[in-house]
């Protein structure tokens, strides 16, 4: 069949109205889905200084001390600080959507939400416990 | 179908990182980037730390957490591009630019992390 016309799909024209770049600012509820999105810039940046630290401690006693001294400036803990609330509120989000991910069933009921929440934040608590005491047992 | 088993793998990957981020990160930044630097706590010494990092088992540690928390990222750098800042149009710069900044981040981790040193 040479030199028939090409398949196109049919598309009407269906009528949208545009959607503006910042939507997500016309909601708290949408700030915070925004937001909560946000934090993952902050989990890839706390991964590169991470590395950066690993990669100092291997590298010598100099440039270890360098790596902290830059852990001191102004800026670096300023944007720690905001680092360390992001990671907050990815922690408290992803333990909050959980029953959304697990529905357990009792005795042919549905285990209440805060059942299956809890158990994350006392999982959390132990865990950065245990990381602590790895670091800090000298 | 390539496509959507694609999406799933990623969304695996995704949800397994937010899990890593979520209950291993806050003790990070909070130890190293705020209690040790602003004397909350006695940091630990250099010979302590990098006979830490010298056992392989941290080492694996630090690059499952590294690379899982990069392909968190990843995800959801993407559809927060894709969503919010509705740039759809870039689709496939953006999906380059996410999980192979996430492909190339994990090589860098394991070559810092079990080469380099």
């Amino acid at each position: 069949m040479k030199g028939s016309p090409a398949y196109r799909e049919f598309h009407p024209k269906w009528y949208r109205t545009r959607v503006s770049t910042y939507w997500w600012l016309s909601q708290w509820s949408y700030r915070k889905f925004m937001l909560r999105e946000l934090s993952s810039v902050f989990v890839a940046y706390v991964i590169v200084i991470t590395l950066m630290q690993a990669h100092a401690l291997g590298q010598g006693r100099a440039e270890y001390a360098a790596f902290q001294e830059l852990m001191t400036r102004p800026f670096v803990v300023l944007l720690n600080v905001v680092t360390f609330l992001f990671l907050l509120l990815h922690t408290i989000t992803w333990f909050n959507l959980t029953p959304r991910a697990i529905v357990l069933r009792l005795g042919g009921r549905r285990v209440p939400d805060l059942f299956i929440i809890a158990p994350n934040y006392v999982a959390w608590l132990v865990i950065s416990g245990v990381v602590a005491w790895f670091v800090l047992r000298g | 179908m390539a496509e959507r088993s694609s999406t799933a793998f990623f969304w695996a990957l995704f949800s397994a990182g937010g899990v890593a981020a979520a209950f291993l990160l806050p003790v990070h930044v909070f130890l190293f980037g705020l209690a040790f630097p602003l004397g909350w706590i006695e940091p630990p010494g250099y010979e302590s730390l990098l006979g830490l990092l010298q056992s392989p088992v941290t080492r694996l540690y630090l690059l499952v957490l590294c690379v899982l928390s990069l392909f968190h990222w990843a995800h959801r750098f993407r559809y927060m591009l894709y969503d919010g800042a509705q740039i759809k149009h870039l689709n496939e710069v953006i999906v380059v630019g996410t999980y192979g900044g996430a492909v190339v981040g994990s090589v860098v981790a394991a070559y810092l992390l079990f080469l380099a040193v």
